[in-house]
């Protein structure tokens, strides 16, 4: 378990899916997807996604815990959901603002 | 952090679609053929020694490859006015050797064999980039990474080099652009030169939203409006400069005919009233969009968004009406605050220099560096207010007010006064030096129809304390802006002098 920081890249193990830190805590946290800790490292080890864990990430979509202190942006798609310290991470809904550039 | 990371996604979520055209030569490049080619220009910089990445050139296909690919190499793109003199170039460059450089083939001799430049030109290095090439190692995601350097139009003494970092772009477009939020269909029209701080946010957003650009290499008027309607375009960015000679070009016209159009969305300078009141007649389906921001806050920082135009429009209530020329509120990703001389927050309504703060926020300069306060507090430089509703109004920069007899005044208010006037078309009011007073107000006017000093006089005499009129007044063929829009109120302050 470590600390993360934004702009940090991760990898799940057990998934194709990846993402980016937006926001942490300045805590430790035990980052997972598919039910597995992710990784700065390599990616897919070939273990499996649990089922508790298997509800997908979507590419470009936010992912926020309950308190909001951690946001994560899904920059590659896969089939385990993502979770901090056991809590299922839920879907930011994205605001709607008008185009400025 | 990368900007490379917004394109991957792109390119993953829609590797079809198509990414830019330039239509004066026809060509098009895809999300992945985009990706694929910074990925090999990446890798060529790589093996140079280069440690920026020079454009000196229009808009065109070469520009977005070669703003990513310097984010995938690791070191800063620096987009060069094309616009400035041989031996303003040439100070510039010597500034950010050793770079590798791209330019128009006109230019290329002029730089070739030159100590510290790789030159290519802009067909070769396309060309190059699209070759299939070598795999090279993934970008670094240092969110502190110099993403961009961008020489600002300093007024005095040498331009200053703009820092952004890659944090600061990323975290721009990540607070104001929904990934893949574009349908098939649109289309943006991209005219403002690539080495403003607007064109590089249009490069970043429109990829990020999955839109399709169309480049507009030099704007005209009647280019923009016939490219507008060929391309179907749905979304574009002007300057107020822009919008004002699109209006003159459609003329009687009662209705601008381009249903695509969705959203037109402006900034860069201040927006005439006639003339957004004009654009909004004529474009009655499109939703207007005034974007306010710098190049030291990458790009947007407040947004007046369309249906704060509508609701200003049709008003009667003068306080809502007037939002019509306010630059709106703060993206959710920034806090504002207006100040005053000795650094105390000023009441509502009243005229301070802008201070901002947010994560896409850099306000630092190479070799100066960061002008933001230990609590990351950015002064724009700007003066403005904020309303009771917390619309923002731009009122000039922080150092244009003029001090005559002790007492302060905004030159914007008395240009206000001039500009309701019907023979005024448009008005600079500057303090210039006077013995009896520190500074007198004096003003450069473009009139419309015939009217006399005394009149004038009198107008603003009619409707401001008397220390505001201006005791001179000269009129002019037209005022003098730079190619954004703004005001050159230095120009007229030394004419006037």
């Amino acid at each position: 378990m470590a600390a993360l920081s934004a702009g940090q890249r991760l990898k799940s193990t057990v998934c194709a899916t990846e993402i980016m830190v937006i926001a942490a805590p300045d805590e430790d946290i035990e980052l997972q997807c598919g039910g597995a800790t992710m990784t700065d490292g390599e990616g897919n080890a070939g273990g499996s996604v649990d089922a508790d864990y298997a509800e997908g990430t979507a590419l470009g979509k936010r992912y926020v815990n309950e308190d909001g202190g951690l946001e994560l942006l899904c920059v590659k798609p896969g089939d385990g959901s993502l979770s901090a310290g056991g809590e299922v991470l839920k879907v930011k809904d994205a605001k709607k603002l008008p185009k400025t550039d | 952090m990368n900007i490379m990371m917004l394109l991957e996604m792109a390119a993953s979520g829609c590797p079809e679609r198509v990414a830019f055209v330039d239509p004066e030569i026809g060509a098009s490049v895809s999300y992945q053929e985009l990706f694929d080619a910074a990925g090999n220009m990446a890798a060529i910089l790589r093996a140079t020694n280069a440690e920026r990445f020079a454009m000196l050139d229009v808009s065109n296909i070469g520009i977005p490859i070669g703003l990513f690919a310097s984010g995938w190499a690791g070191i800063p793109y620096v987009p060069l006015n094309y616009r400035l003199t041989d031996p303003e170039i040439e100070s510039l460059l010597e500034r950010i050797t050793p770079a590798y450089l791209v330019t128009e083939l006109e230019r290329v001799a002029g730089f070739d064999g030159r100590e510290g430049v790789e030159v290519s030109s802009r067909s070769d290095f396309v060309e190059l980039a699209r070759e299939p090439g070598e795999p090279t190692d993934a970008w670094s995601m240092d969110p502190d990474d110099t993403a961009v350097l961008l020489f600002t139009s300093g007024t005095t003494g040498a331009p200053k080099a703009a820092v952004l970092r890659q944090k600061h772009l990323v975290s721009y477009i990540l607070g104001s652009v929904e990934f893949m939020g574009a349908d098939e269909e649109e289309a943006a029209l991209v005219c403002v030169p690539p080495y403003h701080i607007a064109g590089i946010a249009a490069v970043l957003s429109s990829v990020y939203s999955g839109r399709r650009v169309v480049q507009l290499a030099n704007f005209s008027a009647d280019k923009w409006v016939q490219l507008a309607r060929d391309e179907k375009i749905t979304t574009a960015f002007v300057v107020p400069t822009m919008l004002s000679r699109i209006v003159d070009e459609l003329g009687d016209a009662t209705n601008a005919d381009m249903p695509h159009l969705q959203s037109l969305s402006y900034g860069g300078g201040k927006m005439p009233l006639s003339v957004i009141q004009r654009a909004m007649e004529l474009f009655p389906e499109t939703d207007f969009t005034n974007a306010y921001g710098l190049t030291e806050t990458s790009s947007t920082i407040t947004v007046l968004g369309p249906d704060e135009h509508r609701l200003a429009a049709a008003s009667n209530d003068e306080s809502v009406r007037r939002r019509l020329v306010s630059v709106g509120v703060p993206l959710p990703g920034i806090e504002l605050e207006i100040r005053d001389d000795e650094g105390a927050l000023q009441p509502t309504g009243e005229r301070g220099e802008i201070y901002v703060r947010g994560e896409q926020v850099s306000g630092e300069y190479e070799g100066r560096g960061s002008v933001v306060d230990s609590d990351g507090w950015f002064p724009t430089r700007d003066a403005g207010f904020v309303d009771g509703e917390g619309f923002l109004f731009i009122d000039g920069r922080a150092d244009d007010v003029i001090v005559r007899g002790g007492e302060n005044m905004s030159p914007g208010e008395i240009e206000d006064v001039l500009l309701e006037h019907p023979a005024v078309s448009d008005a600079a009011v500057v303090g210039i030096p006077s013995e009896e007073w520190g500074e007198a107000v004096v003003a450069a006017l473009v009139i419309s129809d015939a009217v006399t000093t005394a009149e004038l006089q009198a107008w603003v005499k009619e409707r401001m304390r008397s220390s505001r009129v201006p005791e001179r007044l000269e009129f002019w063929d037209e005022l003098p802006y730079n190619e954004t829009g703004k005001l050159l109120r230095r120009v007229v302050k030394e004419r006037l002098a």
